[in-house]
């Protein structure tokens, strides 16, 4: 490690002055205005309050927060089925082919992310190509009003993020020793058994990962309720946008903020607690 | 091996769906930017002119103008910093738990949270919001990125190479230039590339740090507000072109990456 | 087809088996029969086929054309987990996971057995194996040794009727690998289960083994006990692979003598036509007041016991290797002249 040893912290310095002023310090920022009050015409008053976080538990916020928890949840979910086998396939694919298949199956990832939700916009429409393949099936009732739900919010949420979920979960089943899974074929497990005692307890981490990151930018998110849900449909993070935007209410906006850095936190933080527990997994991949 | 040549084909089914759910929507996007008619309605021919219609629509290019000035200036200022960044964490003789939550925070915090935070914290310093600061957002999550993607290539960096060169008489600095930097160095690209497509993607903080007006509108801004009044043949043009550069960037990202790993 | 009592009948019978990897013949016909409670090693270099066989037994790999018989049934057709035989892995592929109690009672809970059956079962193959203070540790806590022990145990407990062993030692260092070759064999002998070990270490194989077969390239070249082999090595390569081998390149000349340069060994009964003589370096002889054939000394490797010499001699361009005990010649320095005896009886000879 003669490598520049001496100097490490001299090296990361900037980036890392860089993220203090403006990252951390904003972030700390707007924790503080979370307890003051707001100014009658907007702005803050610099008054300490904790009736931010009451409002956040206020029934009407609640139930956003609680139904914004239930379509993350959904997603979670949905992504989880959706990604497993999907990440399970490509890591049974020829070796030489992984790479490829799992490359293409995260590009759409790195795409814009207005343009992959606007793409759902195209699909579901009334005039889209959903309702045109039903009425060409035969159809000829009123056309489906497939776009502006709770339905397509979902699948939006769940087609922008599936592909992180599937490489989480590819990144720990490729790291999986296969003699572990012909141990236990060898020992008189059938397939079922292999894969609910071996397979999954030992990619429960990559699981949780993805999961976790799902959540959390499905719950937070805005541009999906506000594209696909519809202008009346609210998620949590519709709430702190128009807290900042239109409603000129930045301390209670900053309150919400803080409520998803939370959930965030806890969330992460049991992800990890989740992942020491099934420990050993390293200790699983081949040497 | 072989006792699981039964279960490919389940696999390539399950590939087949997946992709298709993955694909099919840009396919159709892509699809009816060359249709004549533009509507998803009906397929009237085939006609670039949505392409030429975007060439002559003077504020998507100023958008497009613009989204190159922040992605260009956040990808040299990140791509310098996050390399360093990656070498200083790499070589420090004691993982800090400090600095890894610090590096790792930009990938993870919701966007909307930092968005705000920005915004709060741009207008407590009184500063004009424009350019320069979606700029100075930026560059907080793509330094993040180049950051992990050169930590990756390090941590199979063989250090014997550098401790060689130092044997054989040459200076730190030599050293650093003649050895480490072009091992490196396909690393910091695809880094940089990554932190370009992130850039030009990138909507919601921009949306929030690029302030009123129409000088600091960027592409996503600009896709956001006519998303909003409805689908238009423009938008599946313009939609095409954009996740077209993104998925060029990431082939090459990908391409240079791999060339030295094996 | 075989009516012979059972007492005789092997219990593993490999019939003409055969597995292609695109063009590559990883196993080539290859038949062999494994008696009960025996001490089996399946011996050759990397890529000679011996683990892709090993798989195919225990249901890995699916044979190309052949029969696995045991105990007279076609087993070819099973799917792993149906086999009444079992694998140790290389890797030991112990369950992360599970703590080392979980790891032995996983394959009898496959069974469906009773808790309090299992229960016992574990605790017996745990005191057997020493590994009862480990029952609650998880894998990564446990040594290298210990881990095997683990691997071990967890086949052994469910009673295989042939336990196959996958370069078992081969993750273990030199002293415990000793210590453990010596161990295996105890355990065998105690359980009696018939063992089937994958190795490419020959010493390995002729400490332990009561009978092993050499394969190379897919091909099995010959199958014996270790004694048999070491001794009457069936061809060059086996005579080269198992211990070490010098070979002299000469003719045999019609009266039954082989000949090379200022070398001459008879060999009645030998055919006609260039050959080459196989010696072990034990089976040569130091004479040190002259007489037998002339040779310098290039070098020599002091190994404790012994001393292996390097004796440069006109017939041969590699230097003869030669094992003396330690205590002699221990004054012989590099160049000094000498002079080997070949005993004819401990001579292999091989026609080009």
């Amino acid at each position: 490690m003669s490598f520049q040893a001496s100097r490490p912290n001299l090296l990361a310095a900037p980036a890392v002055a860089w993220l203090l002023v403006f990252m951390v310090l904003p972030c700390l920022l707007i924790l503080s205005y979370a307890f003051f009050e707001r100014g009658t015409w907007g702005g803050v008053v610099y008054d300490f309050t904790l009736e931010n976080f009451q409002r956040v538990v206020d029934p009407l916020y609640a139930k956003i927060f609680l139904n914004s928890a239930r379509i993350a949840g959904l997603v979670t979910l949905i992504a989880i089925l959706i990604a497993y086998p999907a990440a399970y396939a490509i890591n049974r694919a020829p070796k030489h082919r992984q790479a490829m298949l799992l490359f293409f199956a995260v590009l759409p990832f790195w795409s814009n992310y207005l343009i992959r939700t606007y793409a759902w916009i195209v699909l579901l429409n009334r005039e889209g190509l959903l309702n045109n393949l039903l009425r060409m099936a035969g159809y000829d009732g009123e056309p489906l009003s497939l776009l502006y739900s709770e339905g397509a919010v979902i699948v939006g949420l769940v087609y922008n993020y599936l592909p992180f979920v599937i490489l989480a979960i590819y990144s720990t089943l490729s790291r999986l020793n296969p003699e572990l899974m012909e141990a236990s074929r060898d020992l008189g497990g059938g397939p079922v058994s292999t894969f609910l005692r071996v397979t999954l307890p030992l990619t429960m981490s990559g699981v949780a990962a993805g999961g976790v990151f799902v959540f959390v930018l499905s719950i937070g998110n805005f541009v999906t309720p506000a594209l696909l849900g519809g202008g009346r449909f609210q998620m949590i993070g519709n709430v702190v946008y128009d807290q900042f935007l239109t409603a000129n209410d930045w301390p209670f906006g900053a309150a919400l903020g803080m409520v998803l850095i939370a959930t965030m936190i806890i969330l992460l933080f049991l992800q990890g607690r989740a992942t020491a527990h099934a420990s050993g997994e390293r200790a699983g991949a081949p040497s | 091996m072989s006792s699981a040549a039964g279960a490919r084909l389940p696999g390539r089914i399950v590939l087949f769906c997946v992709f298709g759910f993955l694909y099919l929507p840009i396919a159709v996007l892509v699809l009816l930017s060359f249709n004549e008619a533009g509507l998803p309605t009906t397929w009237s021919g085939f006609s670039t002119k949505w392409y030429v219609a975007l060439a002559g629509n003077s504020e998507i290019l100023g958008a497009a103008w613009n989204t190159l000035v922040v992605a260009v200036a956040a990808t040299l200022i990140s791509t310098v910093l996050g390399t360093l960044l990656a070498i200083g964490m790499e070589t420090r003789r004691r993982k800090s738990t400090g600095l890894e939550a610090l590096a790792f925070a930009p990938m993870v915090i919701p966007d909307i949270v930092l968005a705000v935070a920005l915004l709060t914290f741009f207008s407590r310093l009184n500063l004009t919001l424009g350019l320069h600061t979606i700029i100075l957002s930026h560059v907080i999550f793509d330094l993040a990125f180049v950051c992990s993607i050169v930590r990756a290539r390090l941590k199979h960096f063989d250090y014997s190479i550098v401790e060689a060169s130092r044997d054989l008489g040459a200076s730190g600095w030599t050293t650093f230039w003649r050895v480490t930097f072009p091992v490196l160095l396909p690393a910091i690209i695809a880094g940089a590339l990554l932190a370009f497509t992130l850039s030009v993607d990138e909507f919601i903080i921009a949306f929030f740090t690029a302030g009123a007006g129409r000088s600091s509108i960027t592409l996503p801004i600009q896709i956001y507000s006519m998303i909003r009044f409805g689908i238009t043949p423009e938008i599946n043009a313009l939609a095409t072109i954009v996740m077209g550069v993104s998925a060029l960037a990431l082939l090459i990202s990908q391409w240079v990456n791999k060339e030295q790993m094996s | 087809m075989n009516q012979e009592p059972t007492a005789q009948e092997p219990i593993l019978r490999i019939d003409g088996l055969s597995k292609s990897f695109g063009p590559v013949r990883a196993v080539d016909n290859v038949s062999l029969d494994i008696q009960r409670n025996e001490f089996f090693a399946l011996l050759g270099p990397s890529g000679c086929g011996k683990t892709t066989l090993l798989r195919m037994l225990a249901g890995f790999e699916t044979p190309g054309s052949g029969r696995i018989l045991l105990d007279g049934t076609d087993i070819a057709p099973l799917s792993p987990e149906k086999r009444p035989l079992n694998l140790m892995f290389q890797s030991y592929a112990l369950f992360p996971h599970m703590t080392i109690r979980k790891n032995l009672s996983y394959g009898l809970e496959m069974e469906r057995l009773a808790k309090t059956e299992i229960n016992h079962r574990v605790d017996e193959i745990m005191a057997v194996t020493d590994l009862t203070p480990f029952a609650e540790r998880k894998p990564e806590q446990l040594s290298g040794g210990q881990k095997q022990r683990v691997a071990l145990a967890r086949s052994l407990i469910k009673r295989p009727k042939v336990l196959l062993l996958d370069e078992p030692l081969g993750a273990l260092d030199k002293k415990l690998r000793e210590r453990m070759q010596l161990e295996l064999k105890r355990l065998q002998h105690e359980v009696g289960i018939t063992f089937i070990i994958v190795t490419h270490d020959q010493e390995e194989a002729l400490v332990m083994a009561d009978r092993m077969a050499i394969l190379k390239d897919g091909r099995l070249l010959q199958c014996g006990a270790p004694e048999e082999i070491y001794e009457h090595p069936a061809d060059r390569f086996v005579a080269n692979f198992i211990g070490v081998m010098n070979f002299i390149s000469g003719v045999v000349t019609p009266n039954g003598s082989f000949e090379a340069d200022g070398l001459s060994v008879p060999m009645p009964g030998a055919a006609a036509g260039p050959a080459t003589l196989a010696i072990r370096p034990e089976s040569i002889a130091v004479s040190m007041n002259g007489g037998g054939i002339a040779g310098s000394l290039v070098d020599a490797a002091y190994h404790g016991l012994d001393r292996v010499l390097h004796v440069k001699i006109a017939a041969c361009e590699t230097p003869l290797q030669v094992r003396v005990p330690a205590h002699t010649s221990a004054d012989l320095g590099i160049g000094s002249p000498i002079h080997l005896g070949i005993d004819p009886d401990r001579c292999r000879l091989f026609p080009d």
